[in-house]
């Protein structure tokens, strides 16, 4: 489903990006980058009303040729950005919405482990936090036989 | 995992396959290993698999049918499977095939039926009782992913090695002759693939039959598979199986190294002892929970790194709340104890670790303090004496503790009183001006001393948080000298809260503060008082001290000290009238009011004291100022006397 899974600090700065490697992943760092603008755009767009009232889900930040690629924001100016393949037109929001909220989930539980410092990448390729979290974007990003 | 919303399969003849990542890789794992078998010609097997197809590759039917054997379903489910998955109809076992297979053997063995429909949703892993499916195995709860429990693959391949042997020889038995018996090994590539197998797992056998004996022999009637398979050739392991079989030893001489009679990960009476101690040490209460950074802090002396210590978190926080109760303060503890006796970290929590499986293990909280790290459990340690009885370790311990527990406790109960009283008076002498401070500040070394009564004075003077406490009386009965009276007299405020004004020095009487109270210039005061005392009694009882004029001034001497110190109670008001001509209801609320009394007293003195100081103190700096202040005028006419000549 999901191509590729980023998630990206409040001084945008990247905590976490992974993506299928089917091709260069560059090219989704890219995109992830400059997706970044549109979440910009969308959060100042949003932010005259309240933060409350402010929903997290952004929604399709824009579409290009082959990919999609959708936006999340947390409270705390957190985002997560997902590509997914364009010919995945069985994917409807609600799923995308879906998917958002159990990244929330999963991000939330790395940030409940004391030993983890807000703000340092959630590395889970040694034996260390985050392996949770990586599972479950594993799952998202599943290949079909 | 979910199932992908996917493309169709590869074959016509199944429906579109929905498979996971996991189970992707464990079905092409089987199918390699079924396709790899096959070899040359392929065992004759189930009769719908005879052609294999030149070019495909396809999964070998004994192999397969091995397999689906192995699944412990019934004979007609398999051949509904075989009938669905369109090996049949295609005539061989293809990937597409062999992957439905397989899901519909999960969906059976998940107890759904078998039909197209039921591999759409998703399915745990088919589980095959055969040892080569360890690796499936451990993949075998997707679902429980996040917690996959390593210790049923332990157990399980120790079943299975055990039950495959024996139900395939039973299979074998009942099987048609097509299927040669175990006995000869090399005669057929199906069992080639068992035999290094079971080889291997020989020896894991021995251990197992330790760590579960009785429902193996309750299982297995049979005993012989063990010296026909060993006797089997020269261990020639297939890749597959040759790590498995490397790990599985690694691991199985971990445990039977670990504490023995159970696996590594299951707590014994005194870690977990030690365990709770600990936990205790940290937080007194055993029910609440540890915060994460005191965890934090406390787990990073055992001087693991952080990623495993947060790796372990990860682990043992199973509510993944940020703070640990005490099951899974034990099960973190149990698991940094492992690591650094080297045994490596789980991918999962092992089930013995569970939290519910340690609250249920242990539900009473044993309070022996066998082990004490550090000194702060003094109250909950003195109030679990009771409970140690029945902890089955030394009594003796028992014995110890209460000794120096009741020392702790008896030195933290002061040190709890001292800093209640330095509170107290504390917070009440912060309201009125700044020179109230200092006499806190005298008042505090000495209210710790009168621990309760100056507990009682000061939560009088906070009864009446708005207004300052009352000024002090500026009498003083001991020895002070009576110029400072007068010093302090034109400064007396107003009285609040019901203090009468100072009145004039007398000579020191029995009661001093009372006489002084009461004489006196007191006495219009209190004679005006007295017909609003008499309107405050009872009408029937006005009569009485209108009777008693004369007596009444040296009643109404006690009645003030009545409203000086207890402004709450009138009842000791109404009771003066009542019984007038009495002294006896004096004596009596005199003893009530004379504890307060001392007790304000002794404040009021302090007070004084302090004053005088600063009084002093004061006088001297002004004369100090006014030095100065002439220095600086001389200096200035210096200065002025000097520059004319200067500047020209």
């Amino acid at each position: 489903m999901a191509v590729c899974v980023a998630v990206i600090a409040k001084e945008n700065y990247p905590l976490y990006i992974r993506s299928t490697p089917t091709e260069n992943e560059l090219k989704f760092h890219y995109m992830v980058h400059t997706s970044l603008d549109v979440v910009d755009e969308k959060i100042s767009a949003m932010g005259k009303a309240l933060v409350d009232q402010r929903e997290l889900y952004l929604g399709l930040l824009y579409p290009t040729e082959d990919y999609k690629v959708y936006g999340y924001v947390t409270n705390s100016k957190v985002k997560f950005v997902m590509v997914v393949d364009s010919s995945n037109t069985a994917l409807r929001d609600n799923e995308i919405r879906s998917m958002f909220r159990k990244l929330h989930n999963s991000y939330t539980d790395v940030m409940c482990n004391p030993f983890y410092n807000p703000g340092d990448r959630i590395q889970s390729r040694f034996v260390s936090l985050g392996r949770a979290f990586d599972n479950m974007v594993t799952s998202m990003m599943i290949q079909v036989c | 995992m979910e199932a992908a919303a996917a493309g169709g399969g590869c074959g016509s003849g199944p429906p579109p396959l929905l498979l996971s990542e996991g189970e992707q890789q464990c079905y092409s794992e089987l199918f390699a290993r079924c396709a790899g078998a096959a070899g040359g010609g392929p065992g004759p097997g189930a009769p719908e698999a005879s052609r294999v197809a030149p070019g495909t590759v396809t999964a070998a039917a004994g192999p397969v049918a091995d397999l689906f054997r192995a699944s412990q379903l019934p004979a007609e489910t398999l051949h509904q499977i075989t009938e669905l998955c369109g090996a049949k109809r295609v005539g061989y076992f293809g990937p597409t095939q062999f992957y439905v297979a397989l899901k519909l053997i999960a969906a059976a063995q998940s107890g759904l039926p078998v039909r197209i429909e039921s591999i759409k949703c998703e399915l745990p892993l088919p589980r095959f009782m055969m040892s080569k499916n360890d690796g499936e195995i451990r993949f075998g709860n997707p679902a429980e992913l996040h917690g996959t429990k390593v210790q049923i693959p332990y157990l399980t391949t120790e079943k299975n090695s055990f039950k495959r042997m024996d139900d395939e020889d039973k299979q074998q038995e009942t099987q048609s002759p097509t299927m040669s018996p175990l006995a000869s090994p090399p005669s057929s590539p199906p069992h080639y693939q068992r035999v290094p197998l079971s080889h291997g797992y020989s020896k894991l056998r021995s251990s197992a039959e330790q760590m579960h004996p009785a429902p193996y022999e309750a299982r297995q009637p049979l005993v012989q598979p063990e010296g026909s398979s060993s006797g089997g050739p020269g261990t020639k392991p297939l890749r597959h199986q040759t790590s498995l079989i490397r790990s599985f030893s690694v691991e199985r001489e971990l445990q039977d190294n670990s504490s023995y009679l159970d696996e590594p990960w299951r707590i014994t009476e005194e870690q977990r002892e030690y365990y709770v101690n600990q936990f205790r040490s940290l937080q007194p209460d055993p029910s609440s929970f540890i915060s994460g950074s005191v965890a934090k802090n406390f787990f990073t002396k055992s001087k693991l790194s952080i990623p495993e210590l947060s790796y372990i978190w990860e682990l043992s926080d199973a509510d993944c709340d940020g703070a640990l109760t005490l099951p899974e303060f034990c099960a973190a503890f149990h698991l940094i104890v492992a690591r650094k006796n080297g045994y490596p970290l789980p991918e999962g929590l092992p089930p013995t670790l569970q939290p519910e499986y340690l609250q249920a293990a242990f539900p009473k909280p044993k309070w022996d303090c066998q082990l004490f790290d550090s000194y702060s459990e003094s109250l909950p340690a003195n109030q679990q004496p009771r409970d140690l009885n029945r902890m089955e370790t030394s009594v003796k311990d028992t014995a110890d503790l209460p000794v120096p527990t009741q020392d702790v406790t008896g030195d933290d109960k002061q040190v709890l009183k001292s800093t209640v009283n330095e509170a107290l008076p504390k917070d009440v002498s912060e309201d009125p001006a700044t020179p109230k401070d200092s006499n806190s500040l005298k008042a505090r070394p000495r209210s710790r001393s009168y621990s309760s009564t100056s507990i009682e004075e000061a939560m009088k003077r906070g009864e009446d948080p708005p207004t300052p406490p009352p000024r002090p009386q500026k009498t003083h009965s001991r020895a002070s000298s009576l110029d400072l009276n007068k010093v302090f007299q034109p400064s007396v405020p107003a009285t609040k809260s019901g203090l009468l004004p100072p009145p004039p020095a007398l000579p020191p009487r029995p009661c001093p503060s009372q006489s002084e109270q009461v004489l006196e210039a007191e006495l219009p005061p209190q004679l005006s008082r007295a017909p609003s005392q008499a309107a405050e009694s009872s009408p029937s009882k006005k009569d009485v001290p209108y009777s008693q004029p004369p007596s009444k001034p040296i009643r109404r001497k006690f009645r003030p000290e009545n409203q000086a110190t207890e402004n709450q109670e009138p009842s000791t008001v109404g009771s003066g009238p009542a019984s007038a001509a009495t002294v006896k209801p004096h004596p009596t609320v005199q003893k009530q009011s004379s504890k307060q009394k001392k007790a304000i007293q002794t404040a009021i003195r302090k007070n004084k004291e302090a004053n005088a100081v600063l009084a002093r103190l004061n006088s001297e700096l002004q004369q100090q100022l006014k030095e100065v202040h002439q220095e600086r005028i001389a200096l200035e006419n210096q200065l002025e006397q000097l520059r004319p000549v200067t500047v020209l």
